[in-house]
């Protein structure tokens, strides 16, 4: 009996020794971007997966956020110095510091978000199938809208925002074939994440062309499109996060981008030990884009609303409808 | 200025070395109140900047933006004139050399593919302090205005090309493609690696004894030459200077020349030395910064390669409080640098008095003594 406590006893210290020893071995870090990690939208999504993470496995993660642009490279490589073995990037405008920082630190594990093009054995790379949730909230929309006539603002031009309007333009028309879309983009720079007034003079306009329900993919330009059309008694669609509580009532649904499920998944497989380098699509069936529905939009989604768009994921699910991705032709054909 | 009671020891050194420790306090009682040991915090600071694996090499490299900047904002202002558009010419001076770069680069040798940006740096930048010049000398409008708003203007234009004909394709961030290799400014620690010496790695290059180049040119320039002494003579009085038979408008002009050249000369670190590629807001506002840093170094280049110092050890250490400390973010180090600035650029002469007052007493009783 004594000789079993014993063992027990020597077991159990072990196990904890094992586990300090991990604990102190594995050392996650991640680099929020010019944006900040309480910006509303994307650095925040990756936020709420960090804390997330945090208070599941008791963890704490070594943060930064940079201010110009030298300091993306000279983060990632003072994060690796300091004995951080997983490094999460944010934002596609990393790119090219984690790139770089990878291949000099080949022992480390790298992972970014919203980037899919690099190549480098220790980096794994998230992209999502916004395309997809995009289409479903097109779905709702045409099936909320009145007027057969909806609206799009976008942030900053590029591709992946295009990529939003696409999805969104082909959801539409998979309901009303004949229905209008008009599509406005804030800008061509960052700052056009950034400026609430134009993204409300964008759906105002939009409004008065007849539009009523508005989708908008523009990080925080988003905010004036919710309020212009709450204050005109029109629809918003909320992206990345669930953005129905920001005008309960005027703000049919969101399309979420799980960047938080990227976040947490990356650190939790590091943790594991499961960690694996390459690309990840996170499309519907994996989790990553989905459409929100809570208690502030409940009286907006009726019975119709709600069967259409659960076909249309089922539809997506199946294969039945396969979502055209703007990215890979550069055009749209909806 | 000219203070005729201190000894210009006292001026140069004491009382701005007062502001420094001034501002720092304040700044500890702030880290204090958030629970920090504000000591700790310092020393953090300070071995982040100078001690720590490549820390050094990063406060240099912020350094060499500062100094180009600072300079610029001290020639303008020895002819008085404010020159607050070294942002914008900056810009244009990374457009410069990424212009020339892009244009030239597949067919001409490295080392003349850099001269030649290097040129095209300080003329741009040039050319952008000397339409507001020109605006000021000849047209009366205002420097301080004219030159913010061709801060818009170099901004705008840069957005218009790096958005659009100059982007690289395939990616999604405002930038040109990369430069050829070979183009650029060596790093320090490559040139170290050449000569078989070890040093951790950092953005310090070769801008940075061309920054210490120039600042002695500026100085000779300022003191030891005849177009100096006219700049200095129009800035002190112009009705002077016009009645020793000089034309104001053709000084202003030359003066803001020089200005926006040496702001254009910035870029060579952050294009040529460290990107390799023209990316948008790489000036991230050390055009600005410059302003302090003038203030702060007396418009003379030693004194700006001291404040030129101060403030690449605050961003450098700065960056390394927010890695040390998870309660101090970059608001933190904002606010701390921000307190610097104003306590040596703003109040820059709120201890005079005081400091006045001590001197005076003390060399009364030394003279009682003797």
């Amino acid at each position: 009996m004594k000789y079993l406590t014993k063992i027990t006893a020597m077991a159990a210290s072990a196990m904890i020794m094992a586990s300090t020893a991990f604990a102190a071995d594995f050392k996650p870090a991640v680099i929020y971007d010019m944006g900040g990690k309480f910006d509303k939208s994307f650095n925040e999504g990756v936020w709420n997966g960090v804390k997330k993470f945090t208070d599941e496995t008791g963890v704490s993660v070594m943060e930064f956020e940079v201010t110009n642009e030298t300091q993306r490279e000279q983060a990632m490589r003072r994060m690796a110095e300091r004995g951080a073995t997983v490094i999460l990037g944010v934002g596609f405008a990393q790119a090219d510091a984690i790139a770089k920082v990878s291949a000099e630190f080949p022992e480390k594990q790298f992972s970014i978000i919203d980037v899919s093009w690099l190549d480098s054995p220790n980096l794994r790379q998230y992209a999502f199938k916004e395309h997809e949730g995009s289409y479903l909230v097109g779905v709702a929309a045409a099936k909320a809208s009145k007027t057969n006539k909806v609206g799009f603002v976008g942030g900053m031009d590029i591709p992946l925002i295009r990529k939003f309007a696409c999805g969104y333009v082909g959801g539409v028309k998979s309901v009303t074939g004949n229905a209008e879309v008009y599509q406005n983009m804030t800008g061509t720079t960052p700052s056009a994440w950034n400026d609430p007034a134009k993204g409300a003079e964008l759906a105002k306009s939009q409004i008065d062309r007849g539009a009523d329900v508005v989708y908008h993919a523009a990080g925080g330009t988003g905010i004036g499109v919710i309020q212009a059309a709450a204050d005109a008694g029109k629809l918003a669609i909320g992206v990345d996060s669930n953005q129905n509580g920001l005008a309960p009532g005027a703000v049919l649904t969101s399309m979420l981008k799980r960047v938080d499920v990227a976040a947490y998944e990356t650190f939790k497989d590091a943790m594991d030990g499961n960690f694996s380098s390459g690309v990840k699509i996170l499309g519907i069936a994996e989790g990553g884009v989905d459409w929100a529905e809570d208690s502030n939009n409940a009286p907006l989604i009726t019975a119709d609303i709600k069967s259409a768009i659960e076909a249309a994921r089922a539809d997506i699910l199946s294969g039945k409808v396969s979502v055209h991705n703007y990215e890979t032709t550069s055009s749209c054909p909806y | 200025m000219n203070n005729a009671i201190l000894p210009r020891w006292i001026d140069i050194f004491l009382l701005p070395i007062i502001n420094l420790l001034a501002a720092l306090c304040v700044a500890g009682i702030i880290i204090a109140l958030i629970g920090e040991n504000p000591f700790t915090a310092l020393v953090v600071m300070l071995k982040g900047a100078f001690v720590y694996h490549g820390g050094l090499g990063y406060t240099l490299y912020y350094t060499t933006n500062f100094i180009f900047t600072g300079l610029a904002v001290a020639v303008a202002f020895h002819a008085m004139l404010f020159n607050i558009g070294g942002e914008g010419q900056a810009m244009m001076g990374g457009l410069g050399v990424g212009l020339v770069a892009l244009a030239i680069d597949p067919f001409l040798p490295p080392v003349l593919v850099v001269l030649l940006g290097i040129c095209a740096a300080a003329a741009l930048g040039g050319l952008w302090g000397v339409i507001p010049g020109w605006l000021q000398a000849r047209r009366g409008s205002h420097i301080v205005i004219t030159t913010i708003m061709f801060n818009f203007i170099a901004s705008s234009v840069m957005v218009w090309l790096l958005a659009g004909m100059l982007m690289n394709p395939g990616q999604m961030s405002p930038e040109t493609r990369s430069f050829a290799e070979g183009v650029g400014l060596a790093q320090i620690h490559v040139i170290a690696g050449w000569l078989g010496i070890e040093i951790s790695r950092s953005p310090l290059n070769l801008s940075f004894p061309i920054a210490l180049i120039v600042s002695v040119g500026v100085w000779w320039l300022i003191w030891r030459t005849r177009l100096g002494y006219i700049i200095r003579a129009t800035g002190h009085s112009e009705k002077a200077a016009i009645y020793a038979g000089h034309d104001p408008a053709r000084i202003i002009m030359i003066a803001m020349a020089i200005s926006g050249a040496l702001a254009g000369l910035m870029a060579l670190n952050e294009i040529l030395g460290v990107q390799g590629r023209v990316i948008l807001n790489f000036t991230s506002g050390y055009g600005f910064t410059g302003i302090a840093v003038a203030l702060m170094g007396r418009n003379h280049p030693v004194g700006i390669l001291f404040a030129s110092l101060l403030f690449g050890a605050l961003y450098q250490g700065g960056a390394e409080l927010d890695f040390e400390f998870q309660s101090i973010t970059r608001e933190m180090v904002l606010m701390i640098q921000g307190l610097i600035i104003l306590f040596s650029g703003a109040l820059a002469y709120m201890f005079n008095p005081a400091v006045e007052r001590i001197y005076l007493r003390l060399t009364k009783q030394g003279q009682a003594d003797g």
